[in-house]
């Protein structure tokens, strides 16, 4: 029978089905962080619990961790003790760990890909939501709570019902102009936050077989938004050519046998998907967010809507209630908001590609004299190989702050937030009321028009930036 | 785990669209390394003014709802991000049970694995227990999961559906992990096998 990409991952790692579907699957990947992990290893120690399987673990602080000044130590206090507590837990448990000072240090799901950890054919975990960005390899992907961190940190397995199988099949081609960030706004614009809920969406067509890993990590990051626990992308020669002789992949006829495994994922023609959305990328633009939801889109071009206009109470109120949040006004252009912060980084936009991209609209430009502008690289990895290309300088140049990885402004846990009323361009995912900073204002753009809003003080198309 | 037993309580009106997790508790009160004392912060943007004070316009801050057991939410309640924050602190403020249309897959997931019950029904159902829980004088619901009910103060009965595996767990009070290490032996040989056929995984 016929199976899709997901099919063929979850029925590879059954290890046992109760009648009512029911599920023990098994875990190959877990990796873990500081915010959602003291709760679970406090678990283990109160019922004499062992670390199952320390070598398919990984751990990173990434979401307390300061992006400036970092020989200080972590200043707040609360989150300090966040990271001294996994400190302790992976010493004691016996669990691989970055710390905070290792180059390899950086925002969970930069260093998985990063360093091989991730690979096709996997089933992997950790206790955040955006850990869809791995199933970009043609893995099986997605968020946990703390009980389920510590069940598989006890057992390397996981109770799972199996989800269903939808289809996001792209046609045609993207415009030049539009990246993976604009696409994946775009799609969330469309099926709306909870159009994937119940589902695995695997993502296919032409237009991502062109893309780079990083473009696709990004698309698959974003699944949660569109209310999945899980995005794919079937595996591809650019999956295997990115994960070559990354530390952690298998090496030598190992490597020959994986990558034979590798090409039997995709899914197989005829297989069955229960819902199925066709996306026309010619229709595509840059796309941005307005709202406090991710599904509060609009065209660079385009406008504020107007609440009068939608017939369903509930959804007029939620659409007021985003425009007064938001400090907009109904049928305003969006190219003429003005922005006083601008943030590239985040685990769906700090991977080099996105680095370069906004470097390249950067280059020999100044930062607007109302705007903060800072890059977030998602490693210390990603930040050594830009500092290697010399595009520390450009944006230092032009008047932007150039950081320590982290997952910094992206949920403000950290130092870097916003204060009330700010507003940002971000390259991050979520625009919820405070998630940057209580009273913040959030629009999520691509790291493009991040680059061109920070010269510009407003949103701004990159085209017009010259 | 406490076994989830028939209770009578307080169902306060929240009819707001996707809420989030980071409405629910927002990312300040995370950096917790417990699974207690965050009832306090509930809601916390919605719930308190700048200056700390209680907004005497959100419902959680209103005689009889300062007292709720119940939720009756929105379509897409609990969406965002991962963290079990969110089940946690509305367990402690005293939420035993949401009642809505839709829940996001994560948090609805979470809430079992701490005693919470998510109900969905259907919109007008829904919209019915709306209108019982806005009746000040007499917005108690009783939640019975053995036989699947919710049952309104008028005597109507709206009947459920949940997966069974889950009412049993919340019903008798069943520890995941433990049921888990029932299967041990499966386990072992999963990985046995596993490890001969793809050696680096």
């Amino acid at each position: 029978m016929s199976k899709t990409l997901y099919d063929k991952i979850w029925q590879s790692h059954l290890i046992n089905e109760q009648d009512d579907g029911t599920s023990l699957i098994y875990i190959d990947r877990h990796l873990v962080h500081e915010v959602t992990s003291p709760q679970a290893f406090e678990g283990l120690r109160l019922s004499n619990r062992k670390v199952n399987s320390p070598k398919r673990t990984l751990a990173v602080a990434d979401h307390n961790v300061p992006t400036l000044d970092r020989e200080l130590g972590i200043k707040e206090e609360d989150s300090r003790i966040q990271v001294e507590e996994l400190d302790k837990n992976v010493e004691e448990f016996q669990i691989p760990y970055f710390n905070m000072n290792d180059t390899r240090q950086g925002i969970v799901h930069v260093i998985g890909p990063e360093q091989g950890f991730t690979q096709p054919g996997m089933t992997i975990v950790c206790g955040d939501s955006h850990t869809a960005t791995h199933g970009a390899f043609g893995s099986l992907a997605f968020g946990i709570g703390t009980s389920e961190v510590e069940h598989v940190l006890a057992t390397q397995t996981l109770i799972q019902k199996k989800a269903m199988n939808m289809l996001i099949n792209i046609t045609g081609n993207l415009d030049k102009i539009v990246t993976s960030k604009d696409l994946i706004l775009y799609i969330i614009g469309k099926i709306g936050t909870a159009g994937g809920t119940g589902c695995v969406i695997e993502y296919s067509g032409n237009a991502l077989r062109d893309m780079s890993m990083e473009s696709r990590m990004t698309i698959c990051n974003m699944s949660i938004e569109a209310g999945a626990r899980a995005g794919m992308i079937a595996p591809d020669d650019i999956t295997f050519n990115y994960l070559y002789e990354k530390p952690m992949v298998p090496k030598n006829e190992d490597w020959d046998k994986a990558v034979n495994w590798w090409k039997t994922l995709p899914s197989d023609s005829g297989a069955k998907f229960d819902k199925i959305v066709d996306i026309d990328a010619t229709k595509v633009t840059q796309t941005i967010t307005w709202g406090t939801s991710p599904e509060e889109i609009v065209s660079i071009d385009g406008t504020v809507p107007n609440p009068d206009k939608i017939s369903d109470e509930v959804k007029q109120n939620k659409i007021k209630r985003s425009i007064e949040y938001m400090g907009l006004t109904p049928g305003q252009k969006i190219s003429d908001v003005e922005i006083n912060t601008v943030f590239i980084g985040s685990c769906t936009n700090s991977r080099i590609e996105d680095i370069r991209s906004a470097a390249e609209i950067i280059k020999g430009k100044k930062v607007s004299t109302n705007v903060k502008a800072l890059v977030v690289p998602g490693s210390g990895l990603v930040k050594k190989q830009a500092e290697e290309e010399g595009l520390d300088v450009i944006f230092k140049h032009a008047g932007f702050e150039w950081r320590e990885p982290g997952c910094s402004m992206c949920l403000a846990m950290n130092s870097d937030k916003l204060n009330e009323g700010d507003r940002c361009a971000s390259t991050s995912n979520r625009n919820f009321e405070g998630r940057q900073g209580k009273g913040g204002r959030t629009h999520l753009v691509s790291p493009e028009i991040a680059a061109a809003s920070a010269i510009t003080g407003k949103l701004t198309d990159p085209r017009n930036v010259t | 785990m406490e076994k989830f037993n028939t209770f009578k309580g307080i169902a306060a009106p929240f009819n707001i669209l996707n809420v989030d997790t980071d409405k629910i508790i927002p990312k300040q009160f995370l950096t917790t390394i417990k699974r207690t004392g965050l009832g306090r912060h509930v809601f916390d943007e919605m719930r308190y003014k700048k200056d700390g004070s209680e907004n005497p316009n959100f419902v959680l801050n209103q005689k009889p709802y300062d007292k709720s057991n119940i939720l009756i939410v929105g379509d897409n309640f609990g969406c965002g991000s991962s963290r079990e924050h969110a089940p946690w602190a509305l367990k402690d403020f005293g939420i035993k049970c949401i009642i809505s249309t839709s829940f996001a897959d994560i948090f609805y997931n979470n809430s079992f694995k701490n005693g919470l019950l998510p109900i969905m029904v259907t919109k007008d159902e829904r919209d019915a227990l709306l209108e019982d829980a806005k009746d000040k004088e007499n917005p108690e619901i009783e939640i019975d999961l053995e036989n699947q009910e919710i049952r309104r103060p008028n005597g109507g009965k709206i009947k459920f559906k949940i997966d069974p595996f889950r009412k049993k767990c919340l019903l008798e009070g069943l520890d995941d992990i433990g049921l888990t290490e029932l299967h041990e032996n499966k386990i072992k040989s999963f990985e046995e096998s596993r490890s001969t056929k793809h050696p680096w995984l």
